[in-house]
């Protein structure tokens, strides 16, 4: 447990020094912020972000491939997953880490975002139920997207194809593929529904918090890294 | 006592490419051994077998007692491993990533600051203790290297090629400090450069093709090459006196020579090697010859062939290993 704390901090620090990083933390909030003000804070609207919600899920798809593009691309390119790799830490430890900094950073990144609720607060009586559940289901989300993009991530040396991995595949199970579910006919459309993010997102955004989709959420991102988990220990049986 | 390390019948296949070939050897504790041979020998592969990065083919390797492959996390906490290349993390400090790596190894937190000191100091950090691995010069980088490996005060010390891309005075830093360590570690070190391995190690493992060709102390070796020297003679015959061949077999007539072999070495004077059959030294006798003749002698010469010329003869194919050689 010492260890991936250390493995933790390790990597929150590297985002803390790396120019990428902070470039998609304005990009992301210019662009939440933009369609806030455009959705949310409008004469009419009801003092709540469902708007921002919904559109932070799209907006993420094209901005945490790049946070966590470089987990493990880098280090396999580098050099230095093998000084990690030979050092007395399991791969569990290793995967671990990686996601925490990853998720803790994406955190970081999202606590801005709160301001909105002050704004609000300034202007109207925002419900909070629906806005508590709704940063609920955004910090679930981000650590689906975060664990897929780690697994993208191990499974190259380039950081750029593991982005591109990474964003077909949130293409494919946040958006704007599972839009398709609607126009597909069943028992098609109830798998596609059942197996991608949107429908267990959804409900978060209106102040729902159903088990059934936190358990959805909890086992993507487990499986993710488990998978992950395998990629790392393949080297040692390849 | 077991070995620190032994290596059993390792095989390592890239694919289709062998790159390891049923390669046997220990290292014994508290000795620094020399894994000698020249690129693509099999050298890294098996250093990164021996720390667990990549599994072998077939074959056993044992570090510290603990089996490589059953007892992994075991085997990487006995030891301290610089690879090639030296991969380090450009954003952070030298002392910050020695403190990260020193909680990786288990140093309790409590004495990490020491432990780092104590590097420090023994690879001449001190003065870019604070600075950025990423600003860092090779032969800075190198220490870093060499200082992280040793943070945990492994028994066992596994390093790649530790003084390639160094300039002469830093060689010589790293091969002092290789040297220091000799007493209370167990060094297994690569090089494809022969000088720099034997000015460090007292025993060498010589490893060409994926196998090993030779290994022992450096002092045996050497012994054993001894064993196979031969004489040079440089002879006149004088004018209108016998031609080279007749020179070359009065010469192999004379007792305790096994061949004879001659070249011409400018202005009428011949040069021959002379092979001793066994252990005969058949100077006096040769010397004889030559005055009984009435020839010319201007050298005689015993050469033994050098451990730079036995590696350059594996590198080159030709030598093979007997048996399971131990160094």
């Amino acid at each position: 447990m010492q260890k991936v704390l250390l493995l933790t901090r390790r990597e929150i620090a590297s985002y803390f020094v790396s120019p990428i990083a902070y470039v998609a933390m304005a990009l992301f909030l210019l662009a939440t912020g933009v369609f806030f003000g455009w959705m949310d804070f409008r004469p009419g609207q009801p003092a709540a972000m469902q708007g921002s919600f919904n559109i932070m899920m799209i907006v993420l798809v094209f901005f945490l491939p790049l946070l966590t593009m470089r987990a493990l691309a880098e280090e396999q390119r580098s050099g230095t997953i093998e000084t990690l790799l030979t050092a007395p830490v399991t791969d569990v430890q290793v995967v671990t880490a990686k996601f925490l900094g990853s998720w803790m950073f994406f955190l970081v990144m999202l606590a801005p975002t709160l301001l909105y609720v002050v704004v609000l607060a300034a202007f109207g009586q925002p419900d909070v139920g629906p806005i508590a559940s709704g940063y609920i289901g955004l910090v679930l989300l981000g650590a689906a997207y975060v664990a897929i993009g780690i697994l993208a991530s191990s499974l190259t040396r380039n950081q750029i194809i593991a982005a591109v991995i990474s964003f077909v595949a949130l293409l494919l199970l946040a958006w704007p593929v599972p839009y398709v579910a609607q126009v597909v006919p069943p028992p098609w459309r109830t798998i596609i529904q059942r197996a991608t993010m949107l429908s267990h997102y959804i409900d978060f955004t209106q102040g729902v918090v159903d088990v059934v989709h936190v358990i959805y959420f909890v086992v993507l991102t487990v499986y993710a890294l488990f998978l992950t988990v395998k990629v790392l220990e393949s080297r040692r049986w390849r | 006592m077991s070995a620190m390390i032994e290596v059993d019948d390792l095989t390592k296949f890239y694919g289709r490419t062998l790159a390891l070939d049923r390669a046997s050897f220990t290292v014994e504790e508290g000795r620094i051994v020399g894994f000698l041979g020249p690129n693509g020998a099999g050298k890294s592969t098996t250093l990164r077998i021996l720390t667990g990065f990549m599994p072998p083919t077939s074959g056993q390797a044992r570090v510290a007692g603990h089996d490589v492959l059953t007892e992994g996390l075991a085997v990487r906490r006995s030891i301290g491993y610089m690879p090639e290349n030296v991969p380090l993390y450009p954003e952070m400090r030298v002392q910050e990533y020695l403190a990260f790596r020193a909680g990786l190894k288990e140093v309790p937190s409590g004495k990490r600051a020491a432990a780092v000191d104590r590097v420090v100091e023994r690879c001449w950090l001190t003065d870019v203790r604070r600075r950025l691995v990423g600003q860092l010069s090779k032969g800075f980088r190198q220490r870093v290297g060499l200082a992280e490996a040793l943070i945990a005060d492994p028994p066992v010390l596994i390093l790649d090629e530790p003084t390639i891309g160094l300039d002469p005075a830093q060689i010589q830093t790293v091969r002092e400090l290789v040297r220091s360590l000799g007493e209370k570690h167990t060094v297994l070190l690569s090089s494809h450069i022969l000088p720099e391995v034997e000015k460090t190690c007292s025993h060498l493992v010589i490893i060409a093709q994926g196998r090993i060709a030779a290994a022992g102390s450096v002092a045996d070796l050497t012994e054993g090459l001894a064993a196979s020297q031969r004489i040079v003679v440089e002879v006149h015959p004088g004018e209108g006196g016998e031609g080279p061949a007749e020179v070359a077999r009065a010469l192999g007539q004379v007792s305790g020579v096994d061949r004879v072999s001659h070249e011409s070495a400018g202005g009428g004077w011949l040069r021959l090697a002379v092979q001793p059959a066994g252990d005969a030294d058949p100077r006096e006798g040769l010397y004889a010859m030559v005055t009984q003749r009435g020839w010319r002698l201007r050298e005689m010469r015993r050469e033994a062939p050098s451990l730079e010329e036995l590696y350059v003869r594996i590198t080159a194919g030709e030598a093979a290993a007997a048996g399971r050689p131990a160094a």
